[in-house]
Protein backbone atom coordinates (compact mmCIF):
# COMPACT_ATOMS: atom_id res chain seq x y z
CA UNK A 1 0.00 0.00 0.00
CA UNK A 2 2.70 2.66 0.99
CA UNK A 3 4.43 4.15 -2.11
CA UNK A 4 7.10 6.64 0.19
CA UNK A 5 9.98 6.77 -1.67
CA UNK A 6 13.26 7.13 0.97
CA UNK A 7 15.46 9.06 -0.02
CA UNK A 8 17.96 7.92 2.89
CA UNK A 9 17.54 4.13 2.67
CA UNK A 10 19.22 3.26 6.32
CA UNK A 11 15.92 3.36 7.75
CA UNK A 12 14.74 0.29 6.36
CA UNK A 13 14.70 -2.62 8.82
CA UNK A 14 11.31 -3.14 10.32
CA UNK A 15 9.95 -3.89 13.56
CA UNK A 16 11.63 -3.46 17.14
CA UNK A 17 14.88 -4.58 15.34
CA UNK A 18 14.50 -1.41 13.20
CA UNK A 19 13.38 0.91 16.19
CA UNK A 20 16.88 -0.44 17.92
CA UNK A 21 18.98 0.33 14.67
CA UNK A 22 17.39 3.80 14.23
CA UNK A 23 18.20 4.73 18.23
CA UNK A 24 21.46 3.66 18.06
CA UNK A 25 23.20 3.97 14.91
CA UNK A 26 24.74 7.32 14.10
CA UNK A 27 21.89 9.29 12.15
CA UNK A 28 18.69 11.13 13.70
CA UNK A 29 16.24 8.78 15.35
CA UNK A 30 13.40 9.68 14.13
CA UNK A 31 13.06 9.53 9.91
CA UNK A 32 10.84 12.55 9.41
CA UNK A 33 11.12 16.16 9.07
CA UNK A 34 11.99 18.33 12.29
CA UNK A 35 8.90 20.15 11.81
CA UNK A 36 7.13 17.39 11.83
CA UNK A 37 8.39 15.63 14.58
CA UNK A 38 7.84 18.92 16.68
CA UNK A 39 4.21 19.02 15.44
CA UNK A 40 4.13 15.18 16.93
CA UNK A 41 5.51 16.07 20.11
CA UNK A 42 3.07 19.49 20.71
CA UNK A 43 0.23 16.72 19.82
CA UNK A 44 1.25 14.55 22.46
CA UNK A 45 1.63 17.38 25.03
CA UNK A 46 -2.05 18.75 23.75
CA UNK A 47 -3.59 14.92 23.70
CA UNK A 48 -2.40 15.31 27.44
CA UNK A 49 -4.33 18.36 28.09
CA UNK A 50 -7.23 17.07 27.10
CA UNK A 51 -7.04 13.78 28.58
CA UNK A 52 -6.93 15.45 31.19
CA UNK A 53 -9.90 17.66 31.18
CA UNK A 54 -12.06 14.23 29.81
CA UNK A 55 -10.68 12.64 32.99
CA UNK A 56 -11.92 15.80 35.47
CA UNK A 57 -14.98 15.43 33.72
CA UNK A 58 -15.12 12.44 34.58
CA UNK A 59 -14.44 12.78 38.28
CA UNK A 60 -16.71 15.22 38.58
CA UNK A 61 -19.65 13.37 36.99
CA UNK A 62 -19.04 10.16 39.06
CA UNK A 63 -18.71 12.07 42.78
CA UNK A 64 -21.94 14.23 42.65
CA UNK A 65 -25.01 13.55 43.72
CA UNK A 66 -27.54 15.83 41.85
CA UNK A 67 -28.95 14.76 38.68
CA UNK A 68 -26.74 14.68 35.80
CA UNK A 69 -28.68 16.64 32.82
CA UNK A 70 -29.44 14.53 29.69
CA UNK A 71 -27.28 15.75 27.12
CA UNK A 72 -29.79 14.17 24.42
CA UNK A 73 -32.45 16.23 25.13
CA UNK A 74 -29.81 19.45 26.25
CA UNK A 75 -28.93 19.79 22.57
CA UNK A 76 -31.95 18.92 21.03
CA UNK A 77 -33.46 20.84 18.54
CA UNK A 78 -36.96 21.43 16.82
CA UNK A 79 -36.72 21.98 13.01
CA UNK A 80 -39.52 22.11 10.88
CA UNK A 81 -42.01 20.94 13.98
CA UNK A 82 -39.55 18.30 14.81
CA UNK A 83 -38.36 17.61 17.68
CA UNK A 84 -34.67 16.34 17.22
CA UNK A 85 -32.22 15.21 19.66
CA UNK A 86 -28.55 16.06 19.42
CA UNK A 87 -29.19 17.02 15.79
CA UNK A 88 -26.56 19.99 15.77
CA UNK A 89 -23.74 18.12 17.19
CA UNK A 90 -24.49 15.00 15.09
CA UNK A 91 -24.18 18.10 11.73
CA UNK A 92 -20.89 19.36 13.30
CA UNK A 93 -19.42 15.93 13.61
CA UNK A 94 -20.56 15.53 10.18
CA UNK A 95 -18.96 18.60 9.46
CA UNK A 96 -15.73 18.11 11.36
CA UNK A 97 -15.10 14.75 9.89
CA UNK A 98 -15.81 16.18 6.40
CA UNK A 99 -13.24 19.20 6.85
CA UNK A 100 -10.86 15.86 8.03
CA UNK A 101 -11.26 14.60 4.42
CA UNK A 102 -10.55 17.16 2.41
CA UNK A 103 -7.19 18.42 4.34
CA UNK A 104 -6.04 14.58 3.64
CA UNK A 105 -6.81 15.01 0.11
CA UNK A 106 -5.04 18.20 0.38
CA UNK A 107 -1.74 16.73 1.69
CA UNK A 108 -2.07 13.95 -1.46
CA UNK A 109 -2.38 17.03 -4.31
CA UNK A 110 0.39 19.37 -1.81
CA UNK A 111 2.98 16.07 -2.64
CA UNK A 112 1.74 15.56 -6.13
CA UNK A 113 2.69 19.56 -6.35
CA UNK A 114 -0.77 20.40 -7.62
CA UNK A 115 -1.09 23.78 -5.81
CA UNK A 116 -4.65 24.73 -7.32
CA UNK A 117 -6.14 21.51 -5.87
CA UNK A 118 -3.97 21.20 -2.76
CA UNK A 119 -5.37 25.59 -2.00
CA UNK A 120 -8.85 24.98 -2.92
CA UNK A 121 -8.99 21.72 -0.64
CA UNK A 122 -7.17 23.51 2.41
CA UNK A 123 -9.54 26.46 1.74
CA UNK A 124 -12.56 23.99 1.89
CA UNK A 125 -11.48 22.90 5.08
CA UNK A 126 -10.86 25.91 6.70
CA UNK A 127 -14.38 27.04 5.56
CA UNK A 128 -15.48 24.02 7.02
CA UNK A 129 -13.93 24.64 10.30
CA UNK A 130 -15.16 28.01 10.22
CA UNK A 131 -18.66 26.98 10.14
CA UNK A 132 -18.51 24.30 13.15
CA UNK A 133 -16.71 27.58 15.18
CA UNK A 134 -19.86 29.45 14.04
CA UNK A 135 -22.64 26.41 14.72
CA UNK A 136 -20.47 26.04 17.97
CA UNK A 137 -21.33 29.73 18.86
CA UNK A 138 -25.32 29.08 18.48
CA UNK A 139 -24.69 25.91 20.84
CA UNK A 140 -23.33 28.45 23.21
CA UNK A 141 -25.66 31.09 22.60
CA UNK A 142 -28.26 29.04 23.08
CA UNK A 143 -27.41 27.29 26.42
CA UNK A 144 -26.42 30.66 27.68
CA UNK A 145 -30.32 31.98 26.93
CA UNK A 146 -31.73 29.05 28.66
CA UNK A 147 -29.46 29.68 31.77
CA UNK A 148 -26.82 27.46 31.80
CA UNK A 149 -23.40 28.82 33.33
CA UNK A 150 -20.37 27.53 34.76
CA UNK A 151 -21.87 27.89 38.12
CA UNK A 152 -25.27 26.42 37.80
CA UNK A 153 -27.73 25.64 35.36
CA UNK A 154 -31.66 24.94 35.44
CA UNK A 155 -31.76 20.93 34.32
CA UNK A 156 -29.67 19.49 37.52
CA UNK A 157 -25.97 19.02 38.53
CA UNK A 158 -23.78 22.18 38.34
CA UNK A 159 -20.87 20.99 36.98
CA UNK A 160 -22.55 20.05 33.94
CA UNK A 161 -22.23 23.95 32.80
CA UNK A 162 -18.30 23.90 33.95
CA UNK A 163 -17.19 21.16 32.55
CA UNK A 164 -19.12 21.53 29.13
CA UNK A 165 -17.39 25.06 28.53
CA UNK A 166 -14.26 24.54 29.51
CA UNK A 167 -13.79 21.44 27.42
CA UNK A 168 -16.20 22.39 24.08
CA UNK A 169 -14.73 25.96 24.96
CA UNK A 170 -10.74 24.51 25.04
CA UNK A 171 -11.51 22.23 21.83
CA UNK A 172 -13.48 25.45 20.00
CA UNK A 173 -10.21 27.69 20.68
CA UNK A 174 -8.34 24.73 18.59
CA UNK A 175 -10.64 24.55 15.72
CA UNK A 176 -10.30 28.18 15.86
CA UNK A 177 -6.34 28.23 15.84
CA UNK A 178 -6.68 25.64 13.14
CA UNK A 179 -8.57 28.03 11.12
CA UNK A 180 -6.10 30.65 10.75
CA UNK A 181 -3.08 27.93 10.57
CA UNK A 182 -4.83 26.40 7.70
CA UNK A 183 -5.58 29.85 6.16
CA UNK A 184 -1.99 31.47 6.31
CA UNK A 185 -0.27 28.02 5.05
CA UNK A 186 -2.88 27.79 2.05
CA UNK A 187 -1.83 31.59 1.01
CA UNK A 188 1.32 30.82 1.17
CA UNK A 189 1.31 27.56 -0.90
CA UNK A 190 -0.87 29.68 -3.20
CA UNK A 191 1.97 31.99 -3.67
CA UNK A 192 4.77 29.29 -4.49
CA UNK A 193 6.46 29.93 -1.53
CA UNK A 194 7.03 26.42 -0.74
CA UNK A 195 8.64 25.74 -4.30
CA UNK A 196 11.85 25.03 -3.05
CA UNK A 197 11.38 23.95 0.59
CA UNK A 198 8.86 20.84 -0.27
CA UNK A 199 5.52 20.30 1.20
CA UNK A 200 5.82 18.48 4.04
CA UNK A 201 4.70 21.59 5.57
CA UNK A 202 0.93 20.63 4.27
CA UNK A 203 1.22 17.46 5.80
CA UNK A 204 2.15 19.03 9.14
CA UNK A 205 -0.79 21.13 9.06
CA UNK A 206 -2.55 18.31 8.35
CA UNK A 207 -1.53 16.39 11.41
CA UNK A 208 -2.80 19.12 14.14
CA UNK A 209 -6.09 19.60 11.84
CA UNK A 210 -6.74 15.96 11.90
CA UNK A 211 -6.01 15.70 15.44
CA UNK A 212 -8.36 18.53 16.03
CA UNK A 213 -11.16 15.92 15.07
CA UNK A 214 -10.00 13.03 16.79
CA UNK A 215 -10.62 15.24 20.39
CA UNK A 216 -13.80 15.99 19.02
CA UNK A 217 -14.58 11.79 18.95
CA UNK A 218 -13.72 11.72 22.36
CA UNK A 219 -15.86 14.80 23.41
CA UNK A 220 -18.81 13.52 20.97
CA UNK A 221 -18.83 10.22 22.88
CA UNK A 222 -17.72 11.14 26.62
CA UNK A 223 -19.86 14.11 27.00
CA UNK A 224 -22.81 14.16 24.18
CA UNK A 225 -23.43 10.35 23.90
CA UNK A 226 -22.82 9.01 27.55
CA UNK B 1 15.01 17.57 5.03
CA UNK B 2 13.40 19.51 1.60
CA UNK B 3 14.45 15.78 -0.35
CA UNK B 4 12.28 13.86 1.92
CA UNK B 5 8.79 12.61 -0.08
CA UNK B 6 6.90 11.95 2.37
CA UNK B 7 3.52 10.33 3.15
CA UNK B 8 2.13 9.69 -0.21
CA UNK B 9 -1.01 7.48 -1.01
CA UNK B 10 -3.86 6.93 -3.33
CA UNK B 11 -6.41 8.93 -3.27
CA UNK B 12 -8.94 6.56 -3.25
CA UNK B 13 -7.70 5.32 0.48
CA UNK B 14 -8.79 8.52 1.60
CA UNK B 15 -12.33 8.51 0.30
CA UNK B 16 -12.98 5.00 1.97
CA UNK B 17 -12.04 5.67 5.36
CA UNK B 18 -13.90 9.20 5.15
CA UNK B 19 -17.08 7.13 3.94
CA UNK B 20 -16.59 4.69 6.90
CA UNK B 21 -16.36 7.57 9.48
CA UNK B 22 -19.60 8.91 8.61
CA UNK B 23 -20.72 5.17 8.40
CA UNK B 24 -19.39 5.03 12.09
CA UNK B 25 -20.65 8.83 13.20
CA UNK B 26 -24.04 7.45 12.17
CA UNK B 27 -24.23 4.34 14.52
CA UNK B 28 -22.95 6.22 16.98
CA UNK B 29 -25.86 9.24 16.23
CA UNK B 30 -28.15 6.25 16.23
CA UNK B 31 -27.32 5.10 19.39
CA UNK B 32 -28.84 7.93 20.89
CA UNK B 33 -31.73 8.00 18.97
CA UNK B 34 -33.16 4.92 19.53
CA UNK B 35 -32.53 5.41 23.27
CA UNK B 36 -30.34 2.29 24.06
CA UNK B 37 -29.37 2.45 27.62
CA UNK B 38 -27.11 0.68 30.14
CA UNK B 39 -24.08 -1.50 29.31
CA UNK B 40 -24.98 -2.07 25.53
CA UNK B 41 -24.59 1.90 25.45
CA UNK B 42 -22.05 2.33 26.78
CA UNK B 43 -19.60 -0.47 24.78
CA UNK B 44 -21.35 0.19 21.70
CA UNK B 45 -20.18 4.10 22.08
CA UNK B 46 -16.87 2.84 23.09
CA UNK B 47 -16.40 0.76 20.28
CA UNK B 48 -17.63 3.11 17.44
CA UNK B 49 -15.14 6.07 19.09
CA UNK B 50 -12.06 3.87 18.92
CA UNK B 51 -12.56 2.72 15.68
CA UNK B 52 -13.39 6.10 14.72
CA UNK B 53 -10.22 7.47 16.81
CA UNK B 54 -8.52 4.47 15.15
CA UNK B 55 -9.33 5.25 11.19
CA UNK B 56 -7.89 8.48 12.06
CA UNK B 57 -4.58 8.14 13.33
CA UNK B 58 -3.57 5.14 11.35
CA UNK B 59 -5.27 6.26 7.79
CA UNK B 60 -5.48 10.40 7.87
CA UNK B 61 -2.54 10.69 10.07
CA UNK B 62 -0.52 8.13 8.93
CA UNK B 63 0.72 6.49 11.80
CA UNK B 64 0.23 3.19 10.30
CA UNK B 65 2.85 3.59 7.93
CA UNK B 66 5.72 5.33 10.17
CA UNK B 67 8.51 3.36 11.78
CA UNK B 68 7.96 2.40 14.83
CA UNK B 69 10.61 4.79 16.86
CA UNK B 70 7.56 7.46 16.14
CA UNK B 71 5.42 5.19 17.20
CA UNK B 72 6.63 4.01 20.59
CA UNK B 73 6.91 8.04 21.26
CA UNK B 74 3.43 8.40 20.53
CA UNK B 75 1.91 5.72 22.48
CA UNK B 76 3.85 4.46 25.35
CA UNK B 77 3.29 7.95 26.99
CA UNK B 78 -0.90 7.51 26.57
CA UNK B 79 -0.05 4.38 29.16
CA UNK B 80 0.23 7.54 32.29
CA UNK B 81 -3.16 8.66 31.05
CA UNK B 82 -4.56 5.30 31.36
CA UNK B 83 -3.28 4.94 35.15
CA UNK B 84 -4.69 8.73 36.01
CA UNK B 85 -8.10 7.91 34.64
CA UNK B 86 -8.20 4.03 36.96
CA UNK B 87 -7.21 6.52 39.93
CA UNK B 88 -9.49 9.13 39.08
CA UNK B 89 -12.61 6.90 39.14
CA UNK B 90 -11.51 5.09 42.28
CA UNK B 91 -11.56 8.65 43.66
CA UNK B 92 -14.84 9.81 41.94
CA UNK B 93 -16.80 6.62 43.39
CA UNK B 94 -15.01 7.02 46.76
CA UNK B 95 -16.15 10.80 47.10
CA UNK B 96 -19.82 9.52 45.19
CA UNK B 97 -20.04 7.45 48.69
CA UNK B 98 -18.58 9.64 51.42
CA UNK B 99 -21.10 12.35 49.64
CA UNK B 100 -24.09 10.03 50.15
CA UNK B 101 -23.22 8.91 53.82
CA UNK B 102 -22.92 12.96 55.13
CA UNK B 103 -24.77 15.15 52.74
CA UNK B 104 -27.79 14.09 51.34
CA UNK B 105 -30.75 14.88 53.28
Amino acid sequence: MSIQTDSNSSYTAPGIDGMVEDWSADKQAFDVPWGKLMMWIFLLSDTFIFSIFLTGYMNVRLSQTDNWPNPSEVFALEIAGHHMPLILIAIMTFVLITSSGTMAMAVNFAYNRDRRRTVILMAATALLGASFVGMQAFEWSKLISEGVRPWENPFGAAQFGSTFFMITGFHGMHVTAGVIYLTVIARRVARGYYEDKGYAIVEITGLYWHFVDLVWVFIFAFFYLW
Amino acid sequence: MSETAGQQHPIGIYLKIWLLLFVLSTFSYLVDFFHVQGYLRWTLILIFMFLKAGLIVAIFMHVAWERLALKYVLFVPLSAIAVLIALMAIEGDYTFFTREIFFDP
